[in-house]
């Protein structure tokens, strides 16, 4: 059995955008999704803004995931809904499982573009009691865009990174009225002007707080919150949205004979987007946490290119590489793997720090290779040119952070 | 039939029933089965909405030998006679088995010394396979161990099996033969007149004999029934952390500490799910419905966790809960029968219920001394599978499609949990019966596809309906 040029993992932003992509490279391009529908993550994000690059105009999420999947269906691409895959073999071999049972697909080339999720309360390792009312943020917006449902009226936001805003928008549309947004940080970890929309509705942030513990026996009743001096009290609330701390939804690549980087938490790719297996590619947010729906579909398109060059062999060889490790003020790199010579540098590497931090960027190759001085904190986009980096550099070489407090 | 035999449930006048078993825990379960088995009618009264809703609803989901029970105890004898059951009928019930075989662990030098003592009580409890190992042997076993490993032993009987569904099946048999489940039914008080007749929040129920497996309220329950109780339940909470099936890997065998007087210790095991366990710790407490989690207790548990398998700092935790033993201020069992009263209690199970259970309920029926008329062919039902080691539904035609992704549950396993003899009646109820929700996501992509494939389907539906706002004039200062 014959199967396509390319299997994209994963109907959101990147692999439809890379769906469409292919296709006009003329590759004959199957996209499997595992949900009902086409369309990722931003089918329950019913608000904008979404699309304004890919479009030319702003949609709400759900309207931005039904143009996107209809986009790659006109330009050619089979969409299979319903349809997991629950194993990655060399080959490439995907095992596939859909109500038909288990199945398989044997394509040319493959693209994970499987995604990201957030942290849950079992991992953030929140104590207390297990009632009702205690999610993050994409089930909240499942059950009020999905379902039409109302999980409570006063919840806590937990957490400051973009997401938490967009489940304020989310509350707001269900009639839900936070009664605070909760951060362990010192300041709101998004981008200005985010932190207005509290403000505009009344919803407090509390800074140098941290949740340690839920109580409710059906449902939530209360909330134990623990100021930065570890004196702790009692919030009533009837419900906790834990918000980011995302992390690629990398199972299939833990579970296969694939590299995976542990800095990111997604498989270790070149600036080609092919992981360790040269026939495997992937894009979007199960490379890194975390990227905008915008950004992933930029990214898939541009893998989608790849992929169409390796199929004409018309990539560099996938070693020898220069591998790039995050160090001392990173969190992680990516791509993780740089190959190829001067004609192979084109774009750059992303990057994030691991705590509030300025200074310059410094890449250990032999010479040293220093960037532009900067100052940022975490989830926040920051980026590193390849063409700065030596083109013969090969072998392993730290990439950190030269503290400069007089950037601050 | 001799004049005296249990009657079947076909011959029973309406309304009495021949044993009223009190707690749809495990082992209220495995009783439930053996008195319907042997040909009584029996009815199950459980105070919750749900079956297993105790000290069953958390465990560390292992099939012991019983090679470290106290020797020549109830415990001991239960825990093998019930092991021996569940091999025997297992298969017809389509319960999972992975017989993984545990290592006991020393890890300091003091617990290595202790091991030959260990050792000689699994010879003196029948377990006489055991096979004591060097530390170069046990690493040479399990290669993620950490260092300090002083010394071992391995029990090859040692098993994994699914906490939920073995009880689940003993009473799902009990009613396919004929018992009934009563649940919301709190039994109130009772007076004996020869015959029990009890008062339940569902009504009064007329048995001849009473069995008293209520668990965490053994002693409530007995007070209520005789005046007053021989033992008194002092609740033993148990943490545990789950890892994602990425680390069932790092280690084959059960890896068990050395015990201690107290507690069996904090054990590192795959599930028949194939995650990695890690627990219980054992903290004293009062109260008898709330297992809070404690974040440091947990970080705690992750930091013993990481020194037992090193490796498991790359791995990620997908789910932490707790539960609650029946210990009493006695370390046994508590079981006791009240023959002029037709009274047994079964108390105090604070562990080893799991593996005992069948054992237990042998031994409650031996004590209930009625010749046994047993049913001539009794129903098996079979469980669906969720275990890792046999075919799951998502691979068979006609499933539904999967609905949770982490642990792969189908449609159509979700709507069978629904129906059946034994439906799911509350969403924990769902969970221990499909494992939806119970993955690395904790509900993130599934959670609201199952509030709507669940909606008007429980009797406590998965999403409290919001009443009232909190009122923030409730805040603690």
């Amino acid at each position: 059995m014959s199967g396509p040029d390319l299997a994209i993992v994963g109907a959101g932003p990147a692999g439809l955008s890379a769906a469409i992509a292919a296709r006009r490279h003329g590759l004959d391009v199957v996209v499997i999704e595992r949900e009902g529908e086409a369309g990722g993550i931003p089918r329950h994000c019913a608000h904008p803004p979404f699309g304004l690059r890919e479009f030319g105009r702003v949609m709400t999420g759900p309207a931005y995931a039904r143009r996107l999947a209809a986009a790659a269906r006109e330009a050619g691409a089979e969409i299979r809904t319903g349809t997991t895959v629950v194993a990655i073999e060399p080959g490439p071999r995907l095992v596939l499982a859909s109500d038909a049972g288990a199945g398989e697909l044997a394509p040319r080339r493959v693209l994970l573009a499987t995604g990201v999720r957030e942290t849950t309360r079992a991992a953030r390792l929140i104590g207390g009691s297990k009632p009702a009312g205690v999610m993050n943020t994409g089930t909240l917006q499942g059950l009020v865009h999905l379902e039409g449902r109302r999980p409570f009226l006063r919840p806590l936001i937990v957490g400051t990174e973009l997401v938490a805003f967009s489940a304020i928008l989310t509350c707001r549309h269900a009639g839900i009225v936070p009664r605070a947004m909760v951060e362990a940080g010192e300041a709101v970890t998004a981008r200005w002007p985010a932190a207005l929309l509290p403000r505009l509705l009344g919803i407090p942030i509390w800074r140098g707080t941290a949740l340690v513990a839920i109580e409710g026996e059906r449902q939530v009743n209360a909330a134990v919150l623990q100021g930065a001096d570890g004196r702790r009290r009692r919030v009533a609330t009837d419900g906790i949205v834990l918000t980011g701390g995302f992390r690629p939804e990398a199972t299939l690549v833990r579970t296969s004979h694939l590299a995976l980087d542990k800095a990111t938490g997604g498989p270790e790719i070149d600036q080609f987007g092919r992981t360790s297996d040269p026939a495997i590619f992937a894009a979007g947010n199960v490379l890194r946490p975390v990227e905008t729906a915008g950004w992933c579909f930029r990214e898939g398109r541009r893998m989608a290119g790849f992929v169409a060059a390796s199929l004409a062999d018309a990539l560099p060889d996938p070693e020898p590489s220069l591998r790039l490790v995050a160090a001392d003020g990173y969190a992680w790199v990516l791509p993780q793997r740089i190959v190829g010579g001067e004609g192979s540098r084109e774009g750059a590497l992303q990057l994030r720090v691991t705590r509030p931090l300025a200074g310059r960027p410094v890449v250990a190759t032999e010479p040293a290779v220093r960037g532009a001085p900067f100052a940022s904190r975490p989830e926040r986009r920051l980026s590193f040119p390849l063409a700065a980096l030596p083109a013969a550099a090969t072998g392993t070489a730290t990439i950190a952070v030269e503290p400069d407090e007089a950037l601050r | 039939m001799p004049e005296n035999a249990l009657p079947s449930r076909r011959d029973a006048p309406d309304g009495r029933y021949d044993v009223a078993v009190i707690g749809a825990g495990v082992v209220g379960c495995a009783i439930a089965r053996r008195f319907t088995l042997d040909g009584a009618r029996v009815v199950v009264l459980e105070k919750a909405a749900e079956v297993l809703d105790g000290a069953s609803k958390a465990n560390s989901a292992i099939l012991h030998t019983g090679f470290d029970a106290p020797v020549g105890t109830l415990e001991a004898a239960a825990i093998r006679a019930g092991h021996a059951e569940y091999l025997e009928i297992r298969e017809r019930l389509g319960l999972p088995l992975i017989a993984c075989g545990a290592l006991v662990v020393a890890w300091t030098e003091a617990e290595a010394a202790r091991l030959p003592a260990l050792v000689a009580t699994a010879h003196a409890n029948e377990v006489a396979d055991v096979v004591p190992l060097s530390a170069a042997e046990a690493r040479a076993l399990e290669p993620e161990l950490g260092p300090g490993v002083a010394g071992a032993f391995r029990v090859p009987g040692e098993a994994l099996i699914d906490p939920w569904s073995a009880p689940h099946a003993y009473l799902a048999q009990a009613l396919l033969n004929g018992a009934d489940l009563r649940l919301d039914a709190e039994v109130r008080g009772g007076r004996h007149d020869g015959d029990w007749r009890l008062d339940t929040t569902q009504g009064p129920v007329r048995a001849g004999l009473v069995v008293n497996a209520a668990g965490l309220f053994g002693d409530h329950v007995e007070e209520r029934l005789l005046g007053a109780s021989r033992f008194a339940i002092r609740p033993r909470k148990g943490q545990f952390l789950v890892y994602d099936k990425t680390a069932a890997a790092l280690a084959s065998h059960i890896l068990l500490p050395v015990p201690t007087e107290i507690t069996k210790g904090i054990v590192v095991c795959r599930t028949a799910w194939g995650n990695l366990l890690v627990g219980p710790t054992a903290e004293e407490q009062e109260d008898r419905t709330t297992a809070a989690l404690d974040g440091a207790t947990l970080a705690g548990l992750r930091a013993r966790a990481e020194a037992i398998l090193p490796a498991l700092k790359d791995h990620e935790i997908t789910a932490i809960y707790a539960g609650l033993r029946p210990a009493t201020e006695e370390k046994g069992y508590r079981v006791r029968a009240v023959p002029e009263r037709s009274y047994i209690a079964v108390g105090g199970i604070r562990s080893t219920g799991l593996s005992a259970a069948l054992g237990l309920a042998q031994h409650v029926r031996r004590l209930w001394d009625r010749p046994a008329a047993p049913i001539a062919a009794p129903l098996w039902p079979t469980l669906p599978n969720l275990a890792e080691t046999a075919t799951r539904d998502w691979q068979r035609p006609g499933n539904g499609g999967i609905v949770c992704h982490c642990e792969r549950v189908t449609r159509r396993e979700i709507e069978a949990a629904l129906a059946g003899p034994l439906p799911a009646r509350t969403f924990a109820g769902l969970k221990r019966r499909t494992r939806v929700t119970m993955g690395r996501c904790q509900g993130f992509y599934c959670g609201a596809a199952l509030a709507g494939l669940t909606a008007g389907r429980l009797a406590v539906p998965m999403l409290a309906e919001p009443g009232d706002a909190p009122d923030r004039e409730a805040d603690d200062a």
